[in-house]
């Protein structure tokens, strides 16, 4: 018999398909969860929580996870008694599960990365759930293993096998349970033939043979049973011992795994076997609450390896490189040519489009987690916090959906932190108790565009100055517009004591929100109005696949800007730019020094333009809000490019995040405004 | 030939470690994530051993048993359910649907092996 070790190392290369699918099933269960306390669950939704729970307990059983198998089983048994309309929901019930799904999910977790479990984990609720159940679930999972005696006596034993109809009703066979036994050691068979009818009375379906074997074998008498354990309810069955080779006591050990239909001694007339008559007649209902299939869009998916993904999206990105390298080159022939060109041209994108929609999925992912956030995060509180989720079918690039996580659980927890206010003073101003939240998705354009909006407080101007000359952010005195003053909060070192509370604490600051967002080619805005409430909006691009970029010239070389941090280009007057003493130059722009990066200098291209009162500036701004002017020959245009690494390629050049082909066949290198942002004047 | 098992459970987790085990036990196994697509792909092509679980959206597997027996082609077909530890309201109610016998999940390859063979015409 197989031990627990092997099956776990047998099966160990499946581990990852697990917690994948883990992971969808928990994300999933989470969303309809989350109706549990507004409507309940409809006979559907519970069916699929408790299909979820199953098949991870399952799953977690295949790798000898005893915890989660055990917390598992009883929570799925608190669900199985709500789906057959033994318990019905109340708050403690809904209560109950919404916590246990969270224990279930930090198990698979703590599963997946192999740490530990902290033992008091899910402790509590497991005691709850027991409790409901009245039942004592047992904590130690899959431990009951069959550790009996290995070599049991050799002996010879007679068996009496006779089957019954059933037997073939159910497709048993009854020459493979002798072969099987026969297996087992030597043996001799004697077929008792008196009960068959002459051939014109013999019904196939009938069983007529029944069979005595004397069987010398070391199995013990759970062993034999194994056999019979398919026929033992089809059949007459008995098992006596003749004769003990040796004086070992008996192993009589049970395999859990694999027991019997019924003990042979307790074969009850067919009772079971009338179902199977019925069957015949053919008029077996369906299932009666078997669901029938609406819409489960989501089971219609294939899990597909990412790097496969990226593999098509970089090929894709080459063909419409050499396809655009080609148009080039024949633009010169015939109209037919273009045309053709042209068809192929079309296709390419449309291929391309597709192909990028791989990538895609639906924000929801990332939603999902939110409700639980905002109802814990609030409870903490004591406020009340209703959140309404618009447009969580949006769908966005896979990397760029995991990016958004962490931004959006910050931004989340400091909505109800700091702009919900506590439900008395709500009432106080006039407002209904219950607090607001809106976050919501939506296409524009190549981006998506997610706005969170809540009805609290909003952000008080006078606060926000005072802090930030108290933080040392701006001066004293300093003249702000409005919107400067309300964008000082994603400013860096600006978290505020109030800031750093027990829920949104951790000491990350709206900084690090605005620096993540931006690291995903991403722009976020707030706008606030005091004592109606706060309004973030991200504008994240569809994809970091491809980019939005300014094509712009230096001497022969050819570089990418990113779109989105460019503010304005203008060509400055002499009296505008100011030569430092270390040699590095600065532009007086509206009443600002503006650092300028001369490309030319930094990259070394020779005849390039290098007095920016002759070429150009190209304003740029990073995610920290420093702005640096970029001296250019020119601009050549706005151009989608496909990212290129470097990094894989080469090796990681400071100043540059990539490359591109153009459409001529040359590369052009994508600048990294961020990190231009940091090189000092020794080189610009 | 070698003899085409149907495997129908909804987690992949699952059907992927059937498939894999039995295909180096040499077997042919297909897969299904539900009754109702493995009643599909046992009308349109033959099958030897059905193995299934009971949990499964659209239609569970006794329905599926059940619904395989009524078909001519698969009143002696083997059919093995899937079911978890203490499933034995699980085992009677896929006996009296017809199913020939059942596998404890969790099992280990040898046992999900010894246990096809077993049946297996």
């Amino acid at each position: 018999m197989s031990n627990a070790a092997s099956t776990s190392s047998d099966y160990s290369q499946f581990r990852q398909t697990f917690f994948a699918e883990s992971a969808e099933m928990l994300a999933d269960m989470e969303s309809k969860l989350e109706r549990l306390t507004a409507h309940g669950l409809d006979r559907e939704e519970l069916d699929a929580v408790f299909r979820c729970v199953h098949s991870i307990k399952a799953g977690a059983g295949m790798f000898n996870y005893a915890r989660l198998v055990d917390f598992a089983h009883g929570f799925e048994a608190l669900l199985d008694r709500m789906r057959d309309g033994r318990m019905q929901i109340d708050t403690t019930v809904a209560n109950l599960i919404i916590r246990a799904a969270d224990v279930l999910s930090e198990l698979v977790s703590a599963a997946q990365s192999e740490r530990a479990v902290p033992t008091d984990v899910g402790v509590a609720v497991s005691e709850e759930l027991s409790h409901l159940l009245s039942l004592g679930l047992s904590t130690s999972g899959l431990e009951s293993g069959s550790d009996g005696p290995e070599t049991p006596p050799l002996r010879r034993v007679e068996i009496r096998f006779s089957p019954r109809p059933g037997l073939l009703r159910h497709a048993n066979e009854p020459l493979l349970v002798i072969r099987e036994l026969g297996g087992l050691g030597e043996m001799t068979t004697v077929c008792d033939t008196s009960r068959l009818p002459g051939l014109e009375t013999i019904d196939v379906e009938e069983t007529y043979f029944a069979w005595t074997f004397e069987l010398t074998t070391e199995a013990s008498d759970s062993t034999i049973g194994e056999v019979f354990e398919f026929v033992a309810d089809d059949a007459e069955i008995s098992l006596t011992t003749l004769e003990t080779f040796s004086s070992e006591p008996d192993d009589m050990a049970e395999d859990e795994a694999f027991g019997l239909w019924l003990e042979p001694s307790e074969v009850p007339s067919a009772t079971v076997e009338v179902s199977a008559t019925q069957l015949d007649a053919g008029s077996q209902p369906l299932h009666p609450l078997a669901p029938m299939p609406t819409k489960s869009a989501s089971l219609s998916s294939i899990r597909v390896d990412l790097f496969r993904v990226d593999r098509l999206v970089n090929m894709v990105g080459e063909l419409v490189i050499s396809q655009a390298m080609l148009r080039q080159e024949l633009s010169q022939l015939t109209h037919k040519t273009i045309d053709g060109l042209e068809a192929l041209d079309t296709l390419t994108r449309d291929l391309q489009d597709c192909v990028m929609a791989i990538r895609m999925q639906p924000v929801r992912s990332v939603f999902a987690r939110m409700p639980r956030l905002v109802r814990e995060v609030a409870s903490k509180l004591g406020k009340h916090v209703r959140l309404t989720m618009i447009g969580e079918q949006t769908e966005l690039d896979k990397t760029v959906i995991e990016e958004l996580a962490d931004p959006l659980t910050h931004m989340i927890r400091n909505s109800v932190d700091h702009g919900i206010e506590m439900p008395d003073t709500r009432l106080a101003k006039g407002k209904s108790a219950e607090g607001s939240i809106t976050l919501s998705a939506a296409h524009v354009g190549s981006n998506i565009l997610i706005h969170l909006e809540d009805d609290g407080a909003g952000l008080n101007r006078e606060r926000l100055y005072n802090k930030a000359v108290e933080k040392g952010v701006i001066a004293e005195g300093t003249k702000l517009s409005d919107e400067e003053i309300v964008d000082l909060i994603f400013a860096p070192g600006f978290s505020t004591a109030a800031f750093v509370s027990d829920v949104s604490g951790r000491g990350v600051g709206m900084d690090v929100v605005r620096r993540n967002i931006m690291k995903i080619g991403g722009r976020i805005q707030v706008s606030s109005v005091e004592g109606k409430g706060t309004r973030f909006t991200l504008i994240i691009p569809l994809t970091l696949a491809v980019l939005d970029g300014m094509l712009i010239s230096v001497g022969a070389e050819k570089y990418i800007l990113p779109l989105t941090s460019i503010i304005e280009s203008f060509r400055p007057l002499p009296s505008q730019i100011r030569v430092l003493a270390g040699g590095g130059r600065v532009a007086h722009i509206r009443g600002d020094y503006v650092r300028l990066i001369a490309l030319n200098r930094l990259f070394d291209v020779d005849s390039a333009i290098d007095d920016p009162t002759k070429g150009l500036i190209v304003l740029t701004e990073t995610a920290d809000g420093t702005r640096i002017g970029i001296v250019v020959d020119e601009l050549i245009g706005q151009q989608q490019v496909v990212i290129k690494s470097l990094q894989q390629n080469y090796t990681p050049v400071l100043g540059i995040s990539g490359a591109t082909i153009l459409g001529d066949g040359n590369v052009a290198l994508i600048l990294d405004i961020e990190q231009l942002g940091e090189i000092k004047e020794q080189n610009a | 030939m070698a003899k085409r098992v149907l495997a129908v459970d909804d987690s992949k987790t699952m059907r992927d470690m059937v498939n894999f085990t039995l295909k180096n036990a040499g077997y042919e196994v297909i897969e299904a994530e539900d009754g109702l697509k493995a009643l599909a792909l046992a009308k349109a092509q033959s099958v030897d051993v059905i193995l299934t679980d009971i949990n499964m959206p659209n239609m569970d597997g006794i329905s599926l048993v059940k619904e395989l027996r009524a078909q001519p082609q698969y009143r002696s077909t083997p059919i093995l359910i899937l079911t978890t530890e203490g499933g034995d309201d699980k085992k009677a109610a896929g006996r009296a649907a017809g199913a020939t016998g059942w596998i404890v999940k969790p099992f280990s390859p040898d046992k999900l092996i010894a246990v096809i063979n077993k049946v297996c015409p």
